[in-house]
């Protein structure tokens, strides 16, 4: 009745619920696997992996150039339908199947292998450029600590008779961002050599992730106390601080007023879409890694529902707090671009200070354009209108480092917020951080990369210095447009991919039947009609419309890069220049290998089984990957024969 | 007699009435010697600006005298020596510097220009007022020469923490090493449980707290059907 695909041998690969029970009480003194201390270090760590910089750098800018309040429509209808399910099938399959992402997709099916072999390669990937953007927030954090911010100023030139011209033309938070701190050169080809303080701070990153990583999910259950609670105790006081400056209110205002005619606009669905899958980390390995942790008996579907409603606030939150800042800033730029024309008008027509006041400047201008109209046609006044800064919208690195130090530097008391807010994005980004290299060691860990008696240690200790010294890619002077290729290719088609193979897997390998039945035994109760549609039909739909159009827009858009070229005409406006064609190489290596390792490894594993002896190959398989976690199949398997009646009898 | 002394003081008087004439067609808007002035005192206090009038020119005028016996470290400059004139509701004015010993000699640009770039902070406290709203529009304010530490303070912040760091790290494996070196120990002494470690299979790769009880499992070797 309900779609299966075939699958033999399902059964011997998986713990049966007898002894999973078994495994449950005995493990109280014995766990091989590690194991939460307690259920809050769980919650917290997974809402640490899903909340990261995303929610507050990119969820604020689609939601303002998505028409504001009607952006809240598609994000919240599309992560009831796309974000829960799939996070809460992440968490039954992990929990059941009690192995890391490479492990639950071998024992789903062998050919499977290749989708946790893709997302170990997905979490590699952004785990080496995501760290550099944490070095670049320390960076940030370690210069904080001075009275006056050295982004607040140009520094002056050589024989000290000026500032800097490429300052001058441009801000001192541009300056600051792409000349002191990225040192970037005008070229993807060009790549600058290394800069040494970014090395400093990239090596720095890594390290403070290695001791929170040192042994597992032992320390880091303990770093997430601070890093998952930290970002909302700032972002709170960033709010208080945030509602008594001047302008907040109208930044707040400008976000959520609805523009429903956007709701008509396909890409703001694709945008929501997209937005809710990334955020909720899916796809990466390390919530299945997590959740395989938990009790067998612990309530999924309730940790799924609750994570996900805290992502959604929290992005909306962040948002909010975002745009009070940003609203402060607007209205600070319009008083000064104001105050300026006023002084213009006051110094050519000698008035005294005061006549001129922000409320009667248009009707002074009318009168004076009328009595001298050439004057002032000389003077060049720029237009102020409060509304073309607030909808300076920016998103990404541009919202953390350029726009909110900006706004930072106009507070009083600069240094303070500066780093409070550094140490937000830090945390953030850190526990987002644990998520992805759980993505990867624990994939290593079974293919049996390092040998089985090294000490945990020295597993994480190698793979952390391996990625610092690849990372070092993204602090030369080239760094950041390399980093923003990593980010638009290694992680966004292939994640799509491999969370459609999971839902397909899930649903119609392993069984939706059984798969029901598991969660029964689990939480106690079968999972209602709404999961079962939204996994075996709605979710995958999505999944695959989102996955079309991105491909499309990707593969057809014109491959252009901004770079920040000081020689260039329109400077300090970025220059856009296109990909060399060396490029496509690394781009088909970022976004195809994963991509194609689903196929691959499925092919290789078939080819291997056909021109070998089918049977024992896959018996074999069996005994590495179940032996290492459960002693009992050691027992079990020397008496084979004996199995078949008591697993089924379930 | 009486006739030279109203001579005298006809000809005092004509002087006298006639400096100050001769002194304002020296002072022009445009003068080649002579600078304009521009005040900004709501911009700079806001609330507690205080109104420009007589007094506050006074104050200008012999401001602008002790920069120039500064400047010329001489004692003859005095307030008569600075004429202003052609003052704004804006409250700018020009102005000219003339010399003390010949009145009709004004102090050249360039001298007036380095008095004032040389006393620019004293005139500028004397208004309680800032390089940007006293403007002496033509002399550019010298730049604040920075202040740079010997060592960036990053560079210490960034100490700090790699220290910290690097000292936890070293303290969680030394104590992992510890930990696993007092199991070896305890170990030692119960050669079955060596052998039920090794069955087990470690997978973390530390040794795990407690003893494994084997009466507990042993139930199903004798149970199996």
């Amino acid at each position: 009745m309900r779609l299966q695909l075939p699958n033999p041998g399902l059964e011997d690969r998986i713990l049966s619920h007898e002894e999973l029970d078994k495994l449950e009480t005995e493990e109280a003194g014995s766990g091989d696997r590690p194991k939460w201390d307690n259920k809050t270090q769980y919650m917290l760590t997974c809402v640490g992996f899903c909340v990261g910089l995303g929610n507050v750098w990119r969820f604020p800018y689609l939601c303002q150039s998505h028409g504001g309040g009607a952006f809240m429509i598609p994000f919240l209808i599309l992560l009831v339908l796309e974000g829960v399910p799939l996070l809460h099938l992440e968490f039954a399959i992990g929990q059941r199947l009690r192995k890391g992402s490479l492990g639950v997709w071998s024992t789903i099916h062998p050919y499977l292998a290749g989708v946790g072999i893709a997302s170990m390669f997905v979490s590699l990937m952004i785990s080496l450029y995501y760290n550099t953007i944490m070095a670049w927030v320390m960076w940030y954090l370690f210069n904080s600590f001075q009275e006056t911010l050295p982004w607040s100023q140009c520094p002056l030139n050589y024989n000290l008779t000026g500032l800097v011209s490429e300052c001058e033309q441009s801000s001192p938070v541009d300056y600051f961002w792409y000349r002191e701190t990225l040192n970037s050169t005008p070229d993807i080809g060009e790549n600058g050599g290394l800069q040494w303080w970014m090395v400093l701070c990239l090596v720095s990153a890594w390290a403070v992730l290695y001791i929170c990583i040192i042994r597992g999910i032992e320390t880091t259950g303990k770093a997430v106390y601070v890093t998952s609670t930290l970002p909302y105790v700032v972002l709170s006081i960033f709010l208080i601080r945030g509602l008594t400056l001047k302008g907040s209110l109208s930044g707040v205002v400008f976000l959520f007023t609805p523009n429903l005619t956007e709701l008509t606009n396909p890409t703001t669905w694709l945008d929501a879409g997209a937005q809710v899958f990334y955020s909720f980390s899916i796809a990466f390995g390390g919530l299945i890694s997590f959740s395989s942790y938990n009790s067998v008996h612990n309530n999924c579907e309730q940790d799924a529902v609750i994570i996900s409603a805290v992502n959604g606030f929290t992005s909306v939150y962040a948002a909010t707090v975002i745009y009070t800042i940003i609203g402060f800033r607007a209205t600070e730029r319009f008083d000064n671009c104001l105050g300026g024309n006023i002084l213009v008008l006051l110094n050519t027509f000698d008035l005294p200070e005061g006549n001129v006041t922000e409320s009667n400047y248009d009707q002074v201008l009318q009168s004076l354009n009328g009595t001298h109209p050439e004057v002032i046609q000389g003077l060049n006044l720029k237009t102020c209108d409060l509304n073309t800064f607030l909808s300076e919208g920016v998103e990404g690195t541009g919202l953390a480092f350029i726009v909110f130090t900006e706004a930072i530097t106009k507070m009083p008391a600069s240094p303070v917020w500066s780093v409070l807010f550094f140490i937000m994005l830090f945390c953030l980004g850190l526990s987002s951080m644990f998520g992805n290299i759980e993505g990867v060691l624990v994939p290593l860990q079974d293919l049996g990369v390092f040998p089985k008696s090294w000490p945990k240690e020295s597993t994480t200790g190698i793979t952390c210095v391996l990625c610092c010294i690849v990372g070092l890619i993204f602090v030369q002077g080239s760094g950041n447009y390399w980093l923003s290729l990593f980010d638009s290719y290694g992680g966004s088609i292939p994640l799509l991919i491999i969370a459609f193979c999971e839902m397909v897997g899930v649903v119609y390998l392993y069984g939706i039947d059984r798969f029901n039945d598991d969660i029964e035994f689990m939480i106690g109760h079968k999972p209602n009609l709404f999961w079962q549609i939204t996994w075996r039909f709605v979710s995958p739909a999505i999944m695959l419309v989102i996955f079309v159009f991105y491909f499309i827009t990707k593969v057809t858009e014109t491959l252009l890069y901004k770079t920040w070229n000081p020689e260039s005409e329109n400077f300090p406006t970025l220059e856009e220049k296109e990909y060399p064609t060396w490029i496509f190489v690394i781009i088909f290596i970022l976004a195809g290998i994963p991509g194609l390792s689903v196929p691959l490894t499925a092919i290789y594993k078939c080819l291997r089984n056909r021109c070998c002896k089918k049977d024992n190959e896959f018996k074999q398989d069996d005994l590495n990957t179940i032996a290492k976690q459960v002693h009992l199949t050691d027992e079990a398997t020397k008496n084979k024969p004996d199995i078949p009646e008591t697993a089924d009898g379930r | 007699m009486r006739c030279l002394r109203m001579l005298v003081r006809i000809l005092v008087l004509l002087y006298l009435a006639g400096a100050p004439a001769l002194a304002q067609t020296l002072c022009q808007p445009n003068a080649s010697n002579g600078y304009r002035v521009r005040i900004s005192i709501k911009t700079a206090l806001g609330n507690q600006a205080y109104e420009w009038n007589e007094n506050e020119m006074f104050l200008f005028r012999a401001t602008m005298a002790f920069a120039m016996r500064r400047y010329y470290k001489t004692e003859t400059y005095n307030v008569d020596n600075i004429i202003v004139c052609n003052q704004t509701r804006r409250v700018s004015f020009w102005f000219v510097v003339i010399s003390p010993e010949n009145p009709t000699m004004l102090i050249p640009k360039a001298d007036v220009e380095k008095a004032v770039s040389m006393s620019r902070h004293r005139i500028n406290n004397a208004f309680l007022l800032t390089d940007r709203t006293l403007e002496f529009l033509g002399i550019y304010p010298t730049l604040a020469e920075p202040v740079n530490p010997d060592t960036p303070p990053w560079l210490i912040v960034f100490g700090v923490v790699i220290g910290a760091v690097f000292a936890g790290i070293i303290a969680l494996l030394v104590s992992s090493l510890l930990q696993k070196r007092r199991k070896e120990k305890g170990m030692m002494e119960d050669g079955q449980d060596e052998e039920d470690r090794q069955m087990k299979g470690v997978e973390n790769g530390i040794n795990l707290d407690g003893i494994y009880n084997r009466g507990f499992t042993d139930d199903d070797r004798f149970t199996k059907l």
